[in-house]
């Protein structure tokens, strides 16, 4: 049984549907990657599997439990964290309170701890006391990382972690997936860098426009089959 | 010159009691961004809870509001889960027409069983007590007393919000409110928290309120104007500027008084306008707003 699966999910905002019948499945220690235009449905699909939009309860399957009709909250407490695109740490929360507060109201249970995410990041260590609007862009995606991390969770959602941060940046972030992988936790990237996506990922899955264009390990894809996924050419 | 000075001392001590009225509204604004037009109705209606429970059982009104508390507590947790956090989203009518709906029920359930009469909370000799400063001046140990606890108010919630993993929580929802959810925090339960921590500093307001003048089952409104003007002087989302809030508009509204004694509330409501037109933002508005 996949750890995470998702069948036949839709979502909308409203009456603007933004997912159709999309199928992916997630093994235990693996990443996966979407990828896809602008406005292609990825951030509503991480959305939709982190809770903050509902669907149909047996769309998603963590486990082979039912979880796409359940509250943010409960999905969390069963092991899913989402790092939001933009990073979005709560402002007038320290950058130690924002690593505290994705714990909050659970027993730490799994190798995620305070000092663990601060040996992880040091710099999060060293600016622990600061307000997170002061941060560098990357030193709030690793404290927006690491804060989704203190959940001790199976699977770990990352969304656009590389947008806006300079290469070398990226790649230090990127240099901390195996680590987090080492832990046994799953990875669902969403990424625009296709050759960053390509380079970490398992297997790929290409959104275009709501649907599912293309799936298939990175090994496997041609360049033209990605171009033409894409971008619909 | 002792009359200025002692209006200056009255007025800051009148700003303890608007300080606390504010602070249960400033809580409620900070966390859930609601704006309750019912605060100075459940204000009277705790002073009629203490009021009862004081008669019934013989108690001092101090060790009466005490064993409110967790009472009003377990009120408001109830009232927000189960009424409040239905009102919450992005539209701002639904809570101010439930508030102001509450504010009409509680006040006419008041004059139902009440009557108009105008009601006091009594506590003895500690009333009429006073401390002579010199120099002519005194002052009451009963308004003295609420200056006190609103320092004290102020000081337990900021420890609330500064020191406890529930405050991290407060603070984080009134952040975002999506991201908090994804930190595993129940946000209906999370504001009714706050709503039961809002409910029993209504219940120290109350108590005040009761002890410092009559009061009757229409006075809330009122309460309610001085309880936003003190928030909005001293700035949204700061509890010591709630309590700044509190005390401008009391020593306003004291050396208005000193001036013509029918100018009590209008020089506070100037000093509200004063403050708005210098300083829309407040006296101390949180640096991030």
């Amino acid at each position: 049984m996949a750890l995470l699966e998702t069948r036949n999910l839709t979502a909308f905002y409203g009456d603007f549907q933004a997912l159709y019948g999309i199928d992916t499945m997630l093994e235990r220690g693996e990443t996966i990657a979407i990828i896809g235009a602008n406005g292609a449905g990825k951030s509503t699909f991480l959305k939709t599997i982190a809770g903050l939009i509902h669907g149909a309860d047996d769309s998603v399957l963590l486990d082979g439990a039912p979880i796409g009709a359940k509250p943010a909250a409960e999905i969390v407490r069963r092991g899913i964290a989402l790092v939001p695109e933009g990073r979005r740490l709560f402002a007038s929360l320290t950058v130690e309170e924002n690593l505290l507060i994705g714990s909050y109201g659970r027993k730490a249970r799994g190798p995620w701890t305070l000092d663990r995410v601060q040996a992880l990041f040091p710099i999060l260590k060293e600016r622990r006391s600061s307000a997170t609007p002061t941060l560098s862009g990357g030193q709030q995606q690793m404290a927006a990382i690491g804060r989704a991390l203190m959940s001790n969770p199976r699977i770990l959602l990352c969304d656009e972690i590389s947008l806006g941060l300079a290469p070398i940046i990226i790649a230090d972030i990127y240099a901390s997936l195996p680590q987090i992988k080492a832990e046994g936790t799953s990875v669902v990237l969403v990424e625009q860098d296709i050759v960053q996506a390509m380079k970490v990922a398992d297997r790929v899955y290409c959104f275009q426009e709501g649907r599912l264009s293309l799936s298939g390990r990175p090994r496997d894809l041609t360049r033209e089959q990605i171009h033409r996924a894409y971008f619909g050419a | 010159m002792t009359g200025w000075l002692d209006a200056l001392i009255q007025g800051a001590l009148l700003g303890g009691l608007y300080a606390l009225f504010a602070a249960g509204l400033s809580l409620m604004f900070g966390v859930m961004r609601l704006v309750n037009l019912a605060h100075g109705d459940l204000i009277v209606l705790a002073a009629f809870a203490i009021l009862v429970v004081a008669t019934k059982l013989g108690l001092d009104p101090f060790v009466a509001v005490i064993l409110a508390s967790p009472i009003l507590f377990v009120i408001g947790f109830a009232l927000q889960h189960v009424l409040l956090n239905r009102t919450l989203g992005r539209d701002l009518l639904p809570p101010l027409l439930v508030t102001f709906g509450l504010s009409i029920i509680v006040q006419n359930g008041l004059l139902q069983t009440f009557s108009a009469d105008s009601q006091r909370l009594r506590s003895g000799a500690i009333e009429t007590a006073s401390i002579p400063l010199g120099g002519g001046i005194a002052v009451g140990v009963v308004p003295l007393l609420t200056l006190l606890s609103a320092i004290a108010v102020i000081l337990v919630l900021n420890f609330i919000f500064y020191r406890t993993p529930v405050g991290r929580a407060f603070r984080a929802t009134s952040d975002d409110l999506e991201v908090a959810q994804l930190m595993g925090i129940d946000i209906n339960r999370i504001f009714a928290t706050a709503m039961g921590v809002a409910f029993v500093v209504i219940a120290i307001a109350a108590l005040f309120l009761g002890l410092r003048a009559n009061f009757d089952p229409t006075i809330g409104p009122a309460r309610l104007i001085y309880a936003f003007e003190a928030v909005i002087i001293g700035g949204l989302g700061s509890f010591w500027g709630t309590l700044a809030g509190g005390i401008v508009l009391g020593v306003a509204q004291t050396i208005g008084a000193r001036i013509d004694p029918e100018w009590q509330i209008l020089a506070g409501h100037l000093a509200f306008l004063l403050v708005l037109v210098v300083r829309p933002r407040g006296l101390f508005p949180r640096a991030l707003d």
